[in-house]
């Protein structure tokens, strides 16, 4: 147990409280608990209609709380409506007034001399990278170039919280992987402390530093990109992030699982013999073997399809002694050419025990 | 619990009504909100409580207790009732079955040929609204009564009843069946008839299973419309009825000619049947009609054929020729000197002091009243939509607004002018009885609905989260609205004066019942005069207004392209 410290700045950025929010019948937000701290990068990741939007909502002030509190910086703004709480907020849509110039849009919350607002937004326009660009209006503007600008407006009055609701899913694939990596340095100069909504998972394991996934107004877990990754808590989110092989089984005895008639043993600690759920392992965490090496859990595959997707090969199979267990493979381009695949070959595939995870009916 | 999720229905999008706690707000935000409560109050007081009055007029007795149904009882039991009820039933059908067709006719032309003229034909079609209905019936005693140029027509006076006011109604509701139709056959989807096309469906296929479809939820309201306009009209009626009584002069002349305020009352509230009956049906309509057209959809080239494009200029012309030829007459009546023995051109007609009908003070006070419309009406409406569609929480006061907002469709000029003759005559709480304000909120309220449309249309274009951006931006909602909604939404503001201006320019279906020597307008100086037998200084005075209508129409779209170029830059960057 951390001693508590007097330190202002270890205060947190922001600090959710058993946020609850419902819409007559419908509860859309159950018991969130949310600590983030002074300039961390947090994502709230989840499918449409998880309640990340509506809770980005809540702590902009824009939807009423039904029950518990939000704390910027220790400070209580439940109650406090938006003018009045401390964040600039960034739209899908970018929501520019298009009847003003850049420069007027971003200095549109900026108050004194004229000429301090035109040096602030001059300086704000180098750090989004769009020197010289006061005097155009948003429609002359691409998708990728107006985005930047609602980041400036929103930075532009030094708010001690950046709020990003799924401020990339409106620009083009080769755009979108500019911009991240670009609002991510922004961000770590500026030691901004941020919240982003996103549906995309590869957006949110790449820019955050913690991620907040989110499934029917709950939260299921709270970890690093890694760490969610590699350890989900629950199948929800083993299921959602990145892909998977799913199989169903039974727990045997300590160690050791039935899937079909097979038994394979696993390194995790298991729940009572005879309970049953779903293991799931990663495709880049199956192996594959040019030779039979033999070992638990290990069986001849069959190949059935080959997928190039760029980097890596995705290779889907079928494990005749395993009652025709599907399994799907990620491999490098240097492991396939070793495999020396064939058609109609046999190939020896193993699946870890330390890396299959069981989710029994409970943890889901 | 139902009707407060339709209520929060019909609000539309985020409404957090029923949520445990109210959205916290500033005091900005209070103060729209007490805006709102006052655009409620204001709606309640010139549109409800007038509508309250009718209904307590027409139950009440001759000592002022309740007489229940007896005047409905007794009414309609009266002698000619059922002739009133079959005639102006009559005269609506005809008129609805025949604008429909012409009007189909004339939108599918400009929308799906390529024929040449189109601005042409679109201006031509817009001319009944810049006269009152008054203008069409005296142009028709010119050209077909009984001294008429094409009197040969309709011999002995046959004009005079069913076919002068079915003429005179098709003359004054075509642009509002017109405009309708223009924008159903608008939304066309291209790539419906590509498959159809693709598919082998000949033409007459086409038409029924795409064209039709797609086009008869615009037919249906704009037969309504039709129908509801002509019932409640008593501008044509009035002036070349003759012995063919309908309800809506019924009404004008029990109040107006005989006091005789409850029968009056009881013809109001039948009156306001049909509207409210095309007001639910178009409703209904609406709701169904929103998923036909996607955003995926591509508009749809019309046809090129030189067949299409003929027979389109064919019914082009008849029509603006008709339309040309009814305004001409009336035009070429004002500066006639006497129809039809000397055929001299002379301004006689406009020495309106000369005359009884109220003179020139009458147009000077038309004037007036445009403008006071004009500017009221336009800041009341743009104010009430824009709080209806921004102002977060508060959902109560956006549904009572968008509510009583709604109304005035549903009620036709000549009953709200009844109301208000019940409820502000001889008011002691609210003097305003016989005021220029009084007429002009009368103006402002019939009119509100297409306004407050127009404005909600080009609110809700613009992106939802402004103010909410502004919110976080520590901008209050007013610089908002100064800097941003209002110059965006500059154009559909232009159109809602533009419109205000000329509706009350040409009105008399409401005012008639609520100006004094004082207040005279010209509409009703057109009436009058008419009544008088003036027909000529009618001609002329009408011929005025249009004149009036049309420069203004002009200035607007002269000052719009000016304000457009100035200040929309954006627009077309």
């Amino acid at each position: 147990m951390e001693t508590p410290r007097s330190d202002v700045s270890r205060e947190p950025a922001l600090a959710l409280a058993g946020l609850h929010k419902r819409y007559g019948e419908f509860t859309a937000l159950s018991q969130v608990d949310l600590t983030v701290a002074p300039g961390e990068f947090v994502c709230l990741l989840g499918p449409s209609g998880c309640g990340k939007t509506t809770l980005l909502r809540l702590i902009a002030g824009l939807e009423a709380v039904s029950g518990g509190r939000i704390l910027m910086r220790g400070r209580d703004v439940t109650q406090l409506p938006p003018m009045r709480r401390d964040y600039g907020i960034v739209f899908q849509n970018y929501a520019l007034f298009p009847n003003l110039s850049v420069a007027d849009n971003i200095a549109y919350g900026l108050r004194g001399r004229r000429e301090d607002k035109m040096r602030r937004v001059g300086d704000l326009l180098a750090l989004v990278g769009l020197n010289g660009a006061e005097r155009k209006f948003p429609a002359q503007l691409s998708g990728g170039q107006q985005q930047r600008v609602a980041l400036a407006r929103a930075l532009a009055t030094n708010p001690g919280l950046l709020l990003l609701d799924e401020p990339l899913s409106a620009l083009d694939a080769r755009v979108r992987e500019h911009l991240r990596r670009e609002i991510k340095d922004l961000q770590t100069r500026l030691g901004v402390t941020t919240v982003m909504v996103t549906h995309d998972q590869e957006e949110a394991l790449a820019m955050a530093d913690r991620v907040v996934v989110m499934s029917r107004g709950q939260v299921e877990q709270i970890g690093t990109p890694s760490e969610i990754y590699g350890q989900p808590r629950t199948a929800f989110v083993a299921d959602f992030i990145g892909r998977a092989n799913w199989f169903e089984a039974t727990v045997r005895r300590h160690g050791e699982i039935a899937v079909d008639r097979v038994t394979l043993s696993v390194a995790q600690t298991l729940p009572e013999p005879g309970s049953t759920g779903r293991v799931f392992l990663r495709p880049e965490d199956v192996r594959l073997h040019p030779v039979w090496l033999g070992g638990p859990n290990s069986a001849l595959a069959r190949p059935v399809k080959i997928e190039h997707l760029g980097g890596f090969c995705r290779i889907s199979l079928t494990v005749p002694l395993w009652g025709d267990l599907p399994l799907l493979a990620d491999v490098s381009q240097d492991e396939l050419a070793r495999l020396r695949l064939a058609p109609g070959q046999l190939v020896p595939v193993t699946l870890p025990a330390d890396r299959l995870r069981m989710f029994t009916a409970e943890m889901v | 619990m139902n009707g407060v999720r339709a209520l929060r229905w019909m609000v539309g999008g985020r409404c957090s009504a029923g949520a445990s706690a109210a959205l916290p707000q500033d005091s900005a935000q209070r103060l729209a909100g007490g805006l709102a409560w006052g655009v409620v109050a204001l709606l309640l007081v010139f549109l409800g409580l007038p509508l309250v009055a009718i209904l307590g007029q027409a139950l009440a007795g001759p000592d002022g207790g309740y007489a229940g149904l007896a005047h409905f009882t007794a009414i309609t039991a009266s002698p000619g009732f059922l002739t009133l009820v079959g005639n102006s039933i009559a005269a609506a059908a005809t008129t609805t079955v025949i604008t429909i067709p012409l009007a189909f006719g004339f939108a599918a032309s400009l929308t799906r040929t390529r024929m040449p003229g189109k601005p042409l034909f679109r201006l031509l079609a817009l001319i009944p609204l810049l006269a009152p209905s008054l203008l069409p019936g005296i142009s028709l005693v010119y050209l077909f009564g009984n001294q008429g140029v094409l009197k040969g027509w309709f011999p002995e006076g046959g004009i005079y009843g069913l076919p002068g006011i079915v003429m005179g109604e098709v003359f004054y509701t075509f642009p509002h069946a017109l405009m309708i139709l223009l924008t159903a056959l608008s939304l066309a989807d291209g790539r419906l008839y590509e498959a159809a096309n693709a598919l082998g469906a000949g033409p007459l296929r086409r038409w029924f299973t795409v064209t039709l479809p797609s086009v008869r939820h615009g037919l249906v309201s704009s037969a309504l419309v039709v129908f509801t306009l002509t019932i409640t009209d008593f501008g044509v009626p009035k002036v070349i009825g003759g012995q063919y009584s309908v309800l809506a002069v019924e009404a004008y002349k029990q109040v107006v000619g005989q006091q005789n305020f409850a029968r009056g009352a009881v013809i109001g509230l039948l009156l306001l049947l049909p509207a409210v009956f095309s007001f639910v049906v178009d409703h209904r309509l609406q709701q169904r009609q929103q998923a036909l057209l996607t955003a995926r959809a591509r508009p749809l080239q019309p046809s090129g054929s030189r067949w299409a494009g003929g027979a389109g200029l064919l019914c082009c012309s008849l029509v603006g020729a008709c339309l040309v030829l009814i305004l001409g007459m009336a035009v070429a009546a004002a500066f006639i000197r006497l129809w039809p023995y000397r055929l001299d051109l002379t301004f006689v007609h406009f020495n309106f002091d000369d005359m009884d009908g109220g003179g020139w003070l009458a147009w000077w006070n038309s004037l007036r009243l445009a403008v006071l419309t004009m500017t009221a009406g336009t800041v009341l409406v743009f104010l009430g939509a824009w709080l209806q569609e921004k102002l977060t929480g508060a959902g109560a006061v956006r549904i009572l607004i968008r509510l009583l907002a709604m109304l005035p469709m549903a009620v036709p000029g000549l009953v709200l002018g009844l109301g208000y003759v019940f409820f502000f005559n001889g008011n002691r709480w609210l003097p305003l009885y016989g005021t220029m304000a009084l007429l002009a909120l009368c103006t402002i309220v019939h009119y509100y609905t297409t306004a407050h449309l127009t404005a909600t249309t080009a609110l809700r274009q613009m992106d939802r989260e402004f103010e909410a951006v502004a919110a976080s931006l520590k901008v209050p909602f007013w610089t908002t609205l100064r800097r941003v909604t209002v110059p965006v939404c500059l154009p559909a503001i232009l159109e809602i004066a533009r419109f205000l201006f000329v509706s009350a320019m040409t009105t008399v279906s409401a005012v008639v019942f609520l100006y004094t020597p004082d207040t005279v307008l010209a509409s009703v100086a057109v009436l009058n005069m008419d009544d008088a037998g003036d027909t000529a200084a009618a001609a002329a005075m009408a011929t005025l207004i249009v004149a009036t209508s049309a420069f203004v129409c002009l200035l607007f779209a002269l000052l719009s392209r000016w304000l457009v170029h100035r200040t929309q830059r954006w627009r077309h960057a």
